[in-house]
């Protein structure tokens, strides 16, 4: 109990002092899975639409590997981007292992099926009869898509949470690619991971803190956005 | 069918040798069919019998298995020309598929895909919301609509488009009967106004007679007879489309005689003459049609003249079903069955009861006599009240 107490309390210091350290890697956690989250939305929206609406030979392999992929575990993520990324691997010569780009690719790679996933199953529980009287509106190919996933608004929303909440929230690929650097590519789950095997639980605990409310702001912000969306 | 339409179309729609297969079905089969500028064409057929799929078809949202489509002489083909050709066209389904946006937005859509200016826009959207009466509920969430409402903006959804050609799937299906009724009234006038190209599919026969230049009879696949409504529904071409149609009574029976074109048949009771010019030799069996319409009810003479032009066969009521307003389905039995309409005041005045005996006239020329189709084993008598 004291332990959880003390973190509570150094928690609330470290954010009313604001230190610069911790500062830094909050903001390093929020830009990481930021990105990586956009990044998924650019590449994961378009693919998730393009199952759900197209048929073709082979849709249901590609449907089952995204679904596999939104529960692909992140270690294993991290472990494959790692062997790409080093020295010797494929793609070595970029020397990209151990920088917050690494991170980003990572968790991209987790992300990407999520808001794939998401996307897919956003697009299928619309009426199949709507994108028939679309077509019948006169819309062309990419004026139907980009109809259906206006349509689609509020469950899209959902795949944005769900990919930002899977990014931010793991910690198996990011130590793996990024190597838990301080300064460099410390964020807020490699260092609580760090802290608390280090034995320091209070700054484990405040530095949980901090990352939950991170995520709770997020997502509070865009819950407010999609329901002012809903009736629009 | 009621001769051979040839698709000579160089302003409306042709359909030249269509069929659809679809999961391994033929679900329809068209040899030809044309839709002449400036109709109104309703297809009528029952669940099932590809009405829908030939809509689709036609508003080229579906591709036919084999067989071509053309609009103004030019054949629909596949690619960048499709969307042109759509655009000429507007779409009602029978769902109002509304998107979950305002009813103004909702009416614009079409014209805001087909990159139209903001100003013409606004002022067809406004035109045809007004003419629809939903003016009032612009600003409104289309998902908040009633039934009755969501269609209206669906049909001004449609005429904002000024389609060369308007296609409707049972537009009025799935609305209570004030509200349908009322709609229908409106869309007609619209239609009568803005004299646009019509295709319309439908089960209901009473739509058919109130918007149709002409009527397309689709059973199982088939267009069976395509004409002027009256035409249809007074000289069904055969008992299938009689029985669809249900606007009249079906006797089966032998010709008995014939003389002078009035053909008599024996059924199993009284007998019943006919004016037709069909070929039909004595013995030959016969299949006899009377529109409810023409058949009068009276109550039994002592002893009744009965001109040698005028059928009176007498028999029971044994049911009564309302039809419209003030009028009256009355069934006989008079050893075959026979139905008639009348109004609920003869009714009254008549002081009609079930199972009452009465006269029912018609005219020999009122009775219609349909080519037999060979039915082996088929009974003599058939009960006349297929479905609803």
């Amino acid at each position: 109990m004291g332990v959880l107490a003390d973190g509570l309390v150094q928690a609330f210091q470290l954010l009313i002092h604001g230190d610069p350290k911790v500062i830094q890697i909050a903001l390093l956690s929020l830009f990481v899975s930021g990105i990586a989250t956009l990044l998924s939305l650019c590449v994961g929206i378009p693919v998730g639409s393009a199952l759900g609406l197209a048929r073709f030979p082979g849709r249901q392999i590609l449907v089952s590997l995204v679904n596999t992929g939104m529960g692909a575990p992140p270690v294993v993520v991290g472990l494959v981007v790692t062997i790409f990324l080093w020295r010797s691997g494929p793609l070595g010569m970029l020397h990209l292992l151990y920088s917050p780009t690494a991170m980003i690719v990572a968790q991209f790679v987790i992300a990407f099926p999520v808001v794939a996933g998401f996307t897919l199953a956003a697009v299928q529980q619309l009426d199949p009869k709507l994108r028939l009287q679309i077509q019948a509106l006169g819309a062309s190919r990419v004026q139907m898509v980009w109809l259906l996933l206006k349509e689609a608004r509020l469950p899209l929303f959902a795949a944005v949470m769900a990919g930002f909440g899977a990014v931010i929230s793991e910690v198996g690929a990011s130590m793996m690619v990024g190597g838990n650097i301080s300064g460099q590519t410390r964020v807020l789950t490699t260092s609580i991971v760090a802290e608390a095997g280090r034995g320091d639980f209070a700054l484990a605990i405040a530095l949980s803190v901090i990352l939950l409310t991170l995520v709770y702001l997020v997502n509070l912000v865009l819950t407010m956005v999609q329901q002012r969306s809903k009736s629009r | 069918m009621n001769g051979a339409i040839l698709p000579d179309s160089a302003h409306g729609l042709g359909v030249n040798g269509l069929s659809v297969v679809l999961g391994g079905h033929k679900v329809l089969k068209i040899p030809s069919l044309e839709v002449r500028p400036g109709e109104v064409l309703v297809i009528i057929g029952p669940n099932g019998s590809g009405k829908t799929t030939l809509l689709l078809s036609l508003a080229s949202l579906l591709k036919p298995t084999t067989g071509t489509i053309q609009y103004q002489g030019a054949p629909y083909r596949e690619g960048g020309s499709t969307l042109q050709l759509r655009r000429k066209f507007a779409v009602v389904f029978q769902e109002p598929l509304l998107l979950n946006t305002s009813v103004w937005d909702n009416v614009a859509l079409g014209l805001r895909l087909r990159g139209i200016g903001r100003d013409e826009t606004g002022a067809r959207v406004r035109k045809w919301l007004g003419r629809f009466g939903i003016a009032s509920l612009a600003k409104r969430q289309a998902r908040s609509l009633s039934g009755g409402e969501a269609k209206r903006a669906s049909l001004a959804r449609a005429f904002a488009l000024q389609p060369e050609v308007l296609f409707l799937d049972e537009p009025f299906t799935a609305l209570d009967s004030p509200t349908r009724q009322t709609l229908i009234e409106d869309f007609e006038s619209v239609l009568r106004e803005t004299k646009v190209t019509t295709v319309m599919v439908t089960h209901d026969r009473t739509e058919a007679l109130v918007l149709a230049d002409r009527v397309a009879v689709l059973l199982h696949g088939c267009i069976r007879q395509i004409g002027a409504p009256e035409e249809v529904f007074a000289h069904p071409a055969d008992e299938d489309i009689a029985g669809f149609v249900e606007a009249g009574s079906i006797v089966h029976g032998v010709v008995s005689s014939r003389s002078n074109g009035l053909v008599s048949i024996r059924t199993v009771a009284q007998d019943l003459r006919a004016v037709s010019t069909l070929a039909l030799p004595e013995g030959t069996e016969a299949t006899a049609y009377v529109r409810y319409e023409d058949v009068a009810i009276s109550l039994p003479l002592p002893q009744s003249m009965t001109a040698s032009t005028c059928n009176q066969p007498r028999g029971k009521i044994v049911k009564t079903s309302p039809v419209t307003g003030s009028l009256l389905k009355v069934t006989l039995d008079c050893g075959f069955t026979l139905a008639a309409i009348i109004t609920k005041r003869s009714w009254q005045e008549l002081g009609l009861e079930l199972g009452k005996e009465v006269v029912a006239t018609f005219k020999a020329s009122s009775v219609h006599l349909l080519p037999t189709q060979s039915k082996p084993g088929a009974p003599l008598l058939l009960p006349t009240e297929p479905g609803r």
